[in-house]
């Protein structure tokens, strides 16, 4: 099933970022998939060698995931293959039954595990959009037609709400939005003011977004990413609430507390979630009992 | 060594608006530079103030002490069309900050000498200059992905991912069509795609 499907039926769609390991034991993944996640999320993002660290494809844990009767989303950047191999990819995904994809230009080559590595780019988020769009209209983006019918996506993309450039980020919204992508899903969203201030304008596209979510584990990881990580900003009295109780903090309790209430908060402005829980899936349902979120039927 | 190629009559007829000023550049000898067929269509241009050929416009400071005598035509111009390398045109396009700054010919490969290109603006190359949609300031060498349709969202306060004593190229290619007026140009009909083939370069008849 494509998840545009569940947005024009008015669902209030829940996905979680699953990553493909180092290796090919997908066991640990598949269990927790079965255990914390079938009935609490329709779909499951799985990502493309994230943060430019080799891992076993995307593409491949997609086919495992959906035999297993759940249903995934492929990943796939711009950063490690050229039009042939993305289109084809693409093509691939189509002959697997693959239906949902978040399409992305990819973090650069220097900030993983292979720094050597030569950085593709050939497209870029938008020009893939674009790509798998005129396949989906039965032509490849060279204009050669496409044998049989053509397949069809649901087409996404990400968006960083509390960039500090937000207006950049509108703008390169738009271009996608023209270029097809149906639905977002944002960046790890902390000041809810600014989500809603952002959802005042990106509405205007009328192309559904879920409120991405990263669930802040420690003080330690909120300073890496605020340092580090583009469009995310944890403010200083969430920073606080995560010191003032340790043990609770170490227990991942205060991180749980502060997805909930951003979901709360948020809820009204967005047309889903997306939770990145690096790790922590087993949190993800506690942080959907106590936002009020009810358990789903899965889908496949 | 490095060749330039004009883009179409209509292609260049369409950025001459308003008072238009023109700048060729005769730098490098190495260059293969379609002289003859800039002059002629040239002399057809509407709206055309000064034609000013000098040379080595990549040089910033060269820049400044050609156009001196130039101040007041180019201050009064509406539009700058640069017949230069890629290089040429960024030069100039920094030079006149709130200006339209267009290029009038695409710039392609060769292996070797690239000009009198130093400091820290550079051509590509590409064969398809995108600096007339991007205000003067090219995707191709000042994003670390070459991207063609906007920021990748690796910027943190304004800096590249890759490089953070770098600027993000698509923030700054921003903020520029935001002081121009020009924010419209982001609005493509259709993505952009980079053709790595080029297959109207011309083999050079020098």
């Amino acid at each position: 099933m494509r998840i545009t499907e569940l947005f024009e039926k008015g669902e209030f769609v829940l996905t979680a970022e699953v990553g493909p390991p180092k290796g090919v034991e997908l066991d640990h993944l598949i269990k927790d998939a079965h255990e914390y996640l079938k009935t609490r999320v329709h779909a499951l993002n799985v990502t493309d060698n994230q943060s430019s660290v080799m891992r076993t494809g995307s593409l491949a844990t997609c086919k495992v995931l959906k035999d297993e009767g759940l249903l995934p989303i492929f990943q796939i950047t711009c950063r490690d293959r050229n039009r042939i191999a993305l289109q084809s990819d693409v093509l691939s995904a189509a002959l697997l039954g693959i239906e949902n994809l978040l399409l992305l230009t990819g973090d650069y080559t220097t900030l993983g595990d292979h720094p050597q590595a030569k950085p593709v780019f050939d497209l870029d988020s938008v020009s893939l959009i674009h790509a798998v769009k005129r396949l989906e209209e039965g032509f490849d983006i060279a204009g050669n037609a496409v044998d049989g019918a053509p397949p069809k996506f649901a087409k996404g993309a990400v968006v960083s709400p509390c960039s500090d450039s937000v207006d950049v980020q509108l703008a390169k919204m738009e271009a996608k939005v023209k270029a097809g992508c149906e639905y977002f899903q944002t960046q790890g969203v902390y000041e809810p003011e600014k989500f809603i201030k952002f959802m005042e304008q990106a509405k205007q596209f009328g192309v559904p977004v879920q409120l991405g979510l990263i669930i802040p584990k420690n003080v330690g990881m909120c300073r890496y990413m605020n340092a580090n990580v583009a469009g995310v900003h944890v403010p200083d009295e969430m920073i606080k609430e995560l010191q003032a109780d340790k043990e609770k903090t170490k227990a991942g309790d205060t991180g749980v507390e502060i997805c909930a209430r951003l979901i709360k908060e948020c809820k009204d402005y967005a047309q889903g979630v997306h939770i990145m829980s690096l790790g922590w899936e087993n949190r993800i349902p506690e942080i959907l009992d106590m936002a009020g979120i009810a358990p789903i039927t899965p889908v496949v | 060594m490095l060749i330039t190629q004009l883009k179409s009559k209509e292609t260049i007829e369409a950025l001459a608006q308003g008072k238009t000023v023109i700048i060729n550049c005769h730098g490098c000898k190495e260059v293969y530079f379609a002289e003859h067929e800039a002059d002629e269509l040239q002399k057809d241009l509407n709206g055309v103030t000064q034609i000013i050929t000098t040379d080595y416009i990549c040089n910033p400071d060269n820049l400044k002490l050609q156009l001196l005598k130039h101040t007041d035509v180019i201050n009064a111009a509406d539009t700058i069309l640069v017949f230069s390398c890629g290089v040429g045109v960024q030069t100039v396009a920094a030079q006149f900050e709130g200006k339209r700054v267009y290029s009038c010919c695409d710039t392609y490969p060769l292996p070797g000498f690239q000009g009198v290109t130093p400091l820290n603006v550079d051509c590509g190359q590409c064969g398809e200059c995108y600096l007339n949609g991007t205000g003067g300031i090219c995707p191709i060498t000042a994003c670390s992905k070459s991207l063609l349709n906007g920021q990748c969202g690796g910027a943190k306060e304004g800096m590249c991912e890759v490089d953070k004593e770098m600027e993000c190229g698509w923030e700054r290619i921003y903020r520029k069509l935001e002081k121009l007026n020009k924010l419209d140009n982001m609005k493509y009909d259709a993505p952009k795609v980079r053709n790595y083939h080029n297959p109207n370069a011309e083999e050079p008849t020098i």
